[in-house]
């Protein structure tokens, strides 16, 4: 499974994707430059990490949707290839129309850093492949903007089209969002955007395995 | 601020040097210096660039070790930690500018120290804060912790780097000078440390990262004075952070450190440009002449006064190899940063600066180092406060402990530590609410254990043992998660230097300081002092902070505090004499701020916490908290909320002892909790180790209904609920103004 990491100005989660990636699949995922025309061409696995591209100038991801490898993580998603977005990679993915909706400052106007418990709403799709439907995981958060938000009607196609794969389990939504959204995917199922990280937590020293699972099913779908 | 002023008298104490100061300067030059030299000269001699109040006394404290590489007098302090790696480490303060603007005060302290660490060629892995905030019902406090919190969160998350530890009390002494201290350790390789001394002549000085404007002049003078009523208008001394450039710098300067391109490096902190070109000059036995026309200017009409001594952010200056110019160069450009060859080096040990074509600053690079005035001010060292104070012996003591866990100082701090990204780099093997933080040195097996501490009443009521506690206490806290304490990194943070009682305070915090970290084998390696913090004559609390860092070999072998098993047995390490002088359960109980502080024995803590850390490295405990503030009933208290499991104590004590027991602040304890089956076997070996061990109780204490519970012998059973209650919400309750 061939798998590349893009890096934006300021992403930081990078380093932790590409470990996760390496220990799970096998292979150094390819470290791709914002600026580059195009990320590798026979790449499986595209992943967008997390961190404050450009800061969050303006708002989370609005600049980064406009790096020039942008327009091939686009064209190659089109294609069907597999994209992650992983918290300021989720808001790219939104800001770039890879996925409907936008995630807004949390509700309680502060960043907030905790594990969180997810119930894994959706299993059929790549992604979750490997998790029971129902199933509760805990991932960590660490965002300031969080709060997915989207018109009823979207909500209500997301809901009804099995697109909603992660959503904060009762109680235990840390940015206010809608329906407790957490992760969602897009129509075409092979496109994946959550808040929280599960590249965090594929290491029982620092706090649990959940994360491993949803690499382990990107594999097991790849080979 | 005008292009030049004449340099008059009045100009002069503006820029808060004295006749005295003055006329060493004009013998030093052998003339009177222009406005611009002044400008120099008064930021480089303040007290936070020249330590000309604690030169003298900083020199008594012992820095070497085997496993110390490099010592104070460098960015940062390094320790060798095996297999090529080697740790670098500082705290510094911010303490002025987060009291005047308390977001970007905290951010760039924040900034400045993580540049520190990364100039000398080491990924910053973990961020530490101690934080001292005047007391909750003074007008300022809510915004000072709201601004600092969100600034440290701002600056740290943006970087990527998890904040891990650190402190959050409160005093009244502190009401007008906040104290925020900031830590930040790094890894690097052996081989491959950056250092700051220019050696050698015709070598291209570089400036990289931020444009230069006009904020944070003045930072360093700003910081080496008192506040009075005016110091709302010391503002525009406040310098501003861009924590997303500077994350871009940081991974511009790794990458070229990576080739061999550089000579030297150093961040221009406080003091800016004149401080980076003058100290690598200096440490090199170098010149260097700077063209201030090259430097990257974002404001217009800047002056040379004002390029000299801005102290914008996220800005390095290197000294290259040359024929490196144009390799480094792509590097920064790639990241998107500023990069210009200002000046070159020399063999001339002088420091010239041009602008516009002319000569505005020329002067020995030694005058503004080894030629700054070292003070030996006259100092009283105050009687220790002595004395065991009264008490009420009828007062319920769990009522007490619920009060005391919901107490400003006590209570969990987790409204700040969840405001920072405590997970990134996934390393982070140990989170904040601990007693140190662990953070697995990436991609082996090995932890770094990192601590800051000091307990500033202490310090008031006898600031040498006071210091030698903060000493003791940062050990412990690195001894109790399993770890070797290593080195230490201090912040010493006091008042005005020029009264005798104050700089007694000084003299005797650096004595103990010193005797701690020798009698533990615990140098010093880095740090920071922060002076003149009182406020229309009012001083702050003597508060000499320490940073701990700590070696754990396998981060498999490691402790924390919360119990983890019902039916451990309870034992403390270490005896209890009850000690209730300068205690937390009198200033909060009984409402004083008496007595003499714990005496620190430390032979006893070494011998009681290499015991105890034995018992974390063979595998054989894996529960232990260090006994500090509150006591020992705190502590156990602390171990069963952080599990969800409760406590039965049953130690037996004469009822009019339970308050010296249970709350007492005697030091060199620990309490650790292990199967019931081991029990025996763990004390048997104390005593053969001459170690004072004792059984105090069980883990799993349940009320009838099932709730976890704390009770013993006399303690009647209080909820864990009630306790986390108690323990959770003073802080957001406070921070959202309903308390």
């Amino acid at each position: 499974m061939k798998s590349a990491v893009v890096v934006f100005p300021a992403s930081n989660c990078d380093r932790d994707a590409a470990v996760a990636l390496e220990q799970i699949t096998g292979t150094k995922p390819t470290m791709v430059w914002h600026g580059d025309a195009e990320v590798p061409k026979d790449v499986d696995l595209i992943v967008l990490p997390g961190g404050f591209s450009y800061g969050d100038y303006l708002r989370c991801g609005a600049m980064a949707r406009f790096s020039r490898v942008m327009a091939d993580v686009i064209a190659k998603s089109n294609e069907g290839r597999l994209v992650l977005g992983i918290c300021n990679g989720f808001q790219v993915l939104t800001e770039a129309g890879l996925l409907p909706g936008a995630l807004m400052r949390n509700a309680n106007l502060k960043f907030v850093c905790r594990p969180v418990g997810l119930k894994v709403e959706e299993t059929q799709n790549v992604f979750t492949r490997r998790y029971d439907a129902g199933q509760i995981v805990h991932f960590p958060v660490a965002h300031g903007e969080g709060n997915y938000v989207a018109d009823e009607d979207t909500l209500d196609r997301l809901e009804g089209e099995g697109r909603v794969v992660f959503r904060y389990a009762p109680g235990d939504n840390p940015n206010g969002s809608m329906r407790d959204i957490a992760g969602i995917l897009n129509e075409k199922r092979n496109v994946l955007g959550l808040m929280p990280h599960p590249e965090r937590v594929c290491d029982p020293l620092l706090g649990g395995t959940d994360g491993k699972v949803l690499f382990e099913g990107l594999v097991e779908a790849l080979s | 601020m005008t292009a030049t002023k004449t340099v008059t008298p009045e100009v002069v104490r503006e820029h808060g040097l004295s006749e005295a100061e003055y006329e060493k300067i004009k013998s030093l030059l052998g003339r009177e210096p222009n406005y611009v030299e002044l400008g120099v000269f008064s930021v480089m001699w303040s007290e936070h660039c020249s330590y000309k109040s604690t030169r003298a006394h900083l020199k008594k404290l012992p820095t070497k070790a085997p496993w110390v590489i490099q010592g104070p007098g460098e960015n940062a302090g390094i320790i060798d930690i095996g297999d090529g790696d080697v740790c670098v480490f500082k705290m510094e303060s911010h303490n002025h500018p987060s009291f005047i603007e308390p977001f970007q005060g905290a951010a760039t302290g924040v900034g400045g120290i993580m540049r520190d660490v990364f100039t000398m060629g080491a990924r910053p892995v973990a961020s530490l804060d101690s934080l001292r905030f005047g007391e909750p019902s003074h007008p300022k406090t809510r915004h000072l912790v709201a601004g600092v919190v969100s600034g440290i969160g701002s600056y740290g998350n943006c970087m990527g780097i998890p904040t891990v530890a650190g402190e959050t009390a409160f005093h009244k002494s502190y009401n007008g000078n906040i104290l925020v201290n900031a830590m930040c350790v790094g890894l690097a390789r052996k081989d491959k440390i950056f250092y700051s001394a220019a050696k050698g002549a015709g070598n291209p000085v570089v400036y990289v990262g931020s444009k230069t404007g006009r904020d944070g002049i003045h930072g360093a003078t700003m910081a080496s004075a008192e506040f009075n009523e005016d110091s709302e208008e010391k503002r525009p001394t406040v310098q501003v952070g861009d924590p997303f450039t500077e994350k871009l710098l940081l991974e511009a300067c790794l990458e070229l450190m990576a080739t061999d391109a550089i000579i030297a490096i150093q961040d221009m902190g406080a003091a800016g440009l004149t401080s980076s070109s003058s100290e690598m000059a200096d440490k090199g036995g170098a010149g260097v002449e700077i063209d201030l026309d090259k430097v990257p200017q974002r404001e217009t009409n800047l002056t040379a006064y004002e390029m000299m001594l801005s102290e914008s952010q996220e800005r390095m200056l290197m000294v290259l190899k040359p024929g490196r110019e144009a390799e480094a160069e792509r590097i920064f450009r790639k990241w998107e940063l500023d990069f210009s060859i200002i000046g070159v080096t020399t063999d001339t040990h002088r420091l010239i600066v041009r602008h516009k074509g002319e000569v505005v600053a020329d002067m020995p690079v030694t005058s503004l180092s080894d030629a700054a005035p070292v003070y030996e001010r006259p100092f009283v060292k105050r009687t220790p406060m002595t004395g065991e104070p009264g008490f009420d012996a009828s007062r319920p003591v769990m009522d007490s402990l619920v009060r005391i866990m919901g107490t400003p100082d006590m209570c969990s701090k987790r409204w700040v530590w969840e405001q920072y990204d405590y997970t990134v780099m996934a390393d982070s093997v140990q989170r904040p609410g601990g007693d140190a933080a662990v953070v697995r040195v990436h991609g082996t097996n090995k932890g770094l254990a990192c601590t800051t501490d000091v307990t500033p009443r202490y310090c008031r009521a006898d600031p040498y043992e006071g210091a030698k506690q903060a000493v003791a206490e940062a050990w412990r806290n690195i001894t109790a998660v399993g770890g070797v304490p290593m080195a230490v990194t201090d912040c010493l943070n006091f008042s005005n230097p020029e009264k005798p009682e104050a700089m007694g305070e000084i003299v005797a915090g650096i004595e103990g300081l010193g005797e701690a970290c020798r009698a533990l084998a615990f140098p010093i390696v880095s740090g920071n002092c922060s002076l003149y913090n009182e406020t229309q004559g009012e001083g702050i609390l003597p508060t000499p902070c320490i940073g701990g860092v700590g070696l754990l070999k396998d981060v498999n072998r490691m402790a924390s505090l919360a119990y983890k098993r019902e039916g451990d047995a309870i034992i403390v390490i270490g005896e209890t004499g009850g000690h209730l002088g300068q205690s937390v359960y009198i200033r909060e109980i009984e409402g004083k701020e008496e007595g003499a502080c714990p005496p620190v024995d430390l032979a006893l803590e070494k011998k009681n916490g290499d015991f105890v850390r034995t018992l974390v490295e063979s595998g054989t405990v894996d529960t232990v908290h260090d006994v500090s503030d509150g006591g020992l009933l705190v502590a156990i208290a602390e171990m069963a909320l952080a599990g969800g499991i409760g406590a039965t104590l049953r130690m037996n004590y004469e009822h009019d002892r339970f308050i010296p027991v249970f709350f007492g602040e005697d030091q060199a304890r620990y309490v650790i909790a292990v199967p019931e089956k081991a029990a025996d076997a763990v004390i048997a070996r104390a005593r053969k180790a001459d170690i004072y061990a004792r059984h105090l109780g069980y883990t799993g204490a349940r009320s009838d209904g099932g709730e976890p519970v704390l009770q013993g012998v006399g303690l009647p059973p209080v909820t864990l609920a009630r306790l986390r209650a108690a323990h959770e919400r003073w802080l957001p309750e406070y921070m959202a103004g309903k308390s």
